[in-house]
């Protein structure tokens, strides 16, 4: 086990009578790539702030280590931010605003000279050292933020949200780019999104968060494949949800049929949620299946197509790399593997079948989720998934 | 479309024709001659013997100005960070002698500094001895701080409102302090407001004459005093008020060039040059 080097216990945050975080916990251990994770508005930013010192929370601890840093402000804190807007300071130039931190230190020139063009050659920047800010594009701007806040030599480096700004290719790269900062420095970077795809791809741990509460902390293979509720089944990737009865382990009825599964532990026909990601499901004739149904759209998407099935009222989501036409009449077929069961909890049933799917309504629908969580998180989230955080010892990573 | 423009532009181009232009080359062309209308440098020379003048207005003008800076940052500070509410209220009271005529309220301060004035009146009723403040440097430097400081306050308001919240949580977080902020961060990031406080308060306190009139008595002597001495006053001579005019115009561009110098730090927002 490695050291932790980051702790929140109980950490309790309101705005404006407005609970953000209600008994929030988390340990952060060295050397980690952490990935916060959530819709707008879950809290995660919150989190961040708590950690970096621009908020105090209401309740609660944060240690450093095992050292107690409620109170410490942020200037005091062996922490640095990447901010979402990068924050660089506008009347200084490339050079100036990486040596700020050193300068209020009180380390000599020659020492802050040999650090910067250090900064610069990792973050490929060398030669813009004289630049004004207003110069660099935005992907250069980020990095001399990373440059920045690096030079400090912090042991924890937060980012919120720092490719957001981003356009897709300059994110890709800089995702990478960040990645490899981190394994290089070793520094624990504890990285903020609500982008899903970013997430998977850098994180070694994923903590996904909704209304103020995690909801499941694991690595990015963890995460997708063992999602432990509708919420994370949802918001990490494209899944089938299903109503499901567990007849008994390794058996579960869904879809008006019996099959084999690979799960177990949850009782004699208890209701549960049956996860199947798109991907998995093999398109067969329709004669050799317990489930068939209709075709309703069709939609290429490079690498597979995506196929919507109407299976007596049901709408699957397929991805496959055969073409099927709108009309046709298919077979699902599934093995054990493919099915992933998840016990009930608050989010069963608000994730409906791919009926109304189109990728504009996903967004109006995430949309309306997310101000509809936050009332819930307030009354019954909190609490409800607070007890279920102390039962499974989940919010340990 | 091009033509469209020219002739939306037409009536502003004859305004300024009529009134800017025409003005300043008739001021240049009194200046150049004597009451006969023949060329002369004598006016421009004899313009050195009021150098004193120049020298107290300059003088004057700078303390008045210096005084504003002091007394407005810290108030346009404490304004940019109460919440919107309160700003608002706030500005408004920084505004509202403004909109008080500027004789009225000079007048007000006569009376306030008098021998027999409302402050001695007091003094003298809590037993203690009366002070002379009217017909003094003092006085006239009291005036102009009055009269022009919300001109410090404004611009400097709206650029400290510009900076962003993240500038200074990012300077937070590299290790400064609150002071550290301030100097390093607030102070260099606000001065596109402070060079356009210090040029709106410098140039009417200089060329003021009202002021030095009222307050100063005929022992503080400014710029505009003289001026309008010659315009308006026994001393008529129109050649000569011209010729000082337009070396005050020179010394005030002077000033504003050196100004501007501090400024080409170049921020590129520097939004707040003018309110």
């Amino acid at each position: 086990m490695k050291n932790t080097i980051i702790s929140l216990k109980d950490i309790t945050v309101s705005y404006d009578g407005e609970q953000i975080l209600g008994g929030f916990n988390l340990e952060i251990h060295d050397g980690e790539f952490v990935t916060l994770l959530g819709p707008s508005g879950c809290g995660k930013t919150t989190v961040l702030r708590t950690i970096a010192g621009f908020i105090k929370p209401d309740a609660g601890d944060v240690f450093f280590y095992d050292r107690k840093i409620t109170a410490l402000p942020p200037h005091k804190r062996e922490v640095n931010t990447i901010f979402q807007k990068y924050a660089l300071f506008p009347h200084l130039n490339v050079y100036n605003n990486i040596a700020f931190g050193m300068r209020l230190k009180g380390r000599g020139e020659k020492e802050i000279k040999e650090t910067v063009h250090r900064m610069l050659a990792m973050v490929n920047l060398t030669g813009y050292a004289y630049r004004g800010i207003g110069q660099l594009s935005g992907g250069q701007q980020q990095r001399v933020a990373i440059a920045r806040a690096l030079a400090n030599e912090p042991k924890v480096l937060l980012l919120d949200e720092p490719l957001g700004a981003l356009d897709l290719k300059l994110r890709k790269d800089m995702q990478s780019e960040l990645k490899k900062i981190q394994q290089q420095t070793g520094i624990t970077f504890i990285f903020v999104t609500h982008d899903q795809e970013e997430a998977l791809s850098m994180s070694d741990t994923v903590v996904v968060m909704d209304g103020g509460v995690i909801q499941q902390i694991g690595t990015p293979t963890d995460i997708y494949n063992e999602p432990r509720n509708a919420f994370v089944a949802d918001f990490i990737g494209e899944s089938n949800i299903l109503d499901g009865i567990m007849r008994e382990d390794y058996c579960v009825r869904f879809a008006g049929h019996t099959f084999r599964c690979l799960d177990g532990g949850f009782g004699k026909d208890t209701p549960v949620d049956v996860v199947i990601r798109p991907e998995d499901i093999k398109v067969v004739e329709p004669d050799s299946t317990s489930i068939a149904g209709d075709v309703t759209a069709v939609t290429f998407k490079g690498v597979h197509y995506e196929i919507i099935v109407d299976v007596s009222g049901f709408k699957w989501m397929i991805q496959s790399t055969e073409c099927r036409r709108v009309g046709d009449r298919i077979g699902l077929a599934l093995t054990p593997n493919d099915i992933h069961v998840m016990p009930k909890s608050e989010y069963s049933g608000m994730y409906g079948d791919y009926s109304t799917f189109s990728d504009e309504m996903d967004e109006d629908r995430n949309a309306s989720m997310e101000t509809g969580a936050a009332d819930d998180s307030l009354t019954a989230g909190v609490s409800e998934e607070a007890s279920a955080g102390k039962g499974g010892g989940a919010d340990e990573i | 479309m091009k033509s469209d423009s020219r002739l939306l532009s037409a009536p502003y181009t004859v305004w300024m024709t009529v009134f800017i232009v025409l003005p300043m080359l008739l001021v240049g062309y009194f200046a150049f001659t004597d009451k006969s209308g023949a060329f002369t440098m004598e006016n421009i020379l004899s313009v050195g013997q009021y150098s004193n003048v120049f020298l107290r207005s300059i003088w004057l003008g700078a303390v008045a100005t210096a005084v504003s800076l002091g007394l407005g940052y810290p108030l346009a500070y404490i304004i940019s960070k109460v919440n919107a509410r309160r700003q608002n209220v706030m500005v408004m009271l920084v505004m509202l002698p403004m909109w008080m005529n500027f004789l009225l309220r000079t007048y007000a301060w006569m009376t306030l500094l008098e021998d027999n004035g409302l402050i001695n009146s007091m003094l003298a009723a809590l037993g203690l001895p009366r002070v002379h403040m009217i017909n003094t440097a003092g006085a006239v430097v009291l005036g102009m701080v009055y009269n022009y400081i919300p001109y410090m306050i404004l611009p400097l308001y709206s650029v400290l409102t510009k900076i962003g919240k993240n500038v200074i949580e990012a300077a937070q977080d590299l290790g400064a302090n609150n002071r550290e902020v301030f100097f390093k961060v607030v102070v260099p990031l606000s001065m596109p407001g402070v060079i356009s406080g210090v040029t709106m308060v410098f140039v009417p306190a200089v060329s003021t004459f009202i002021i030095s009139k009222m307050l100063g008595g005929g022992g503080n002597l400014l710029i505009g005093d003289l001026i309008d001495m010659q315009f308006l006053g026994s001393a008529y001579n129109p050649n000569l008020g011209s010729a000082v005019s337009l070396v005050l115009m020179v010394i005030i561009l002077i000033c504003m060039g050196i100004m501007n110098q501090f400024d080409d730090g170049g921020t590129a927002e520097g939004g707040g040059m003018l309110i």
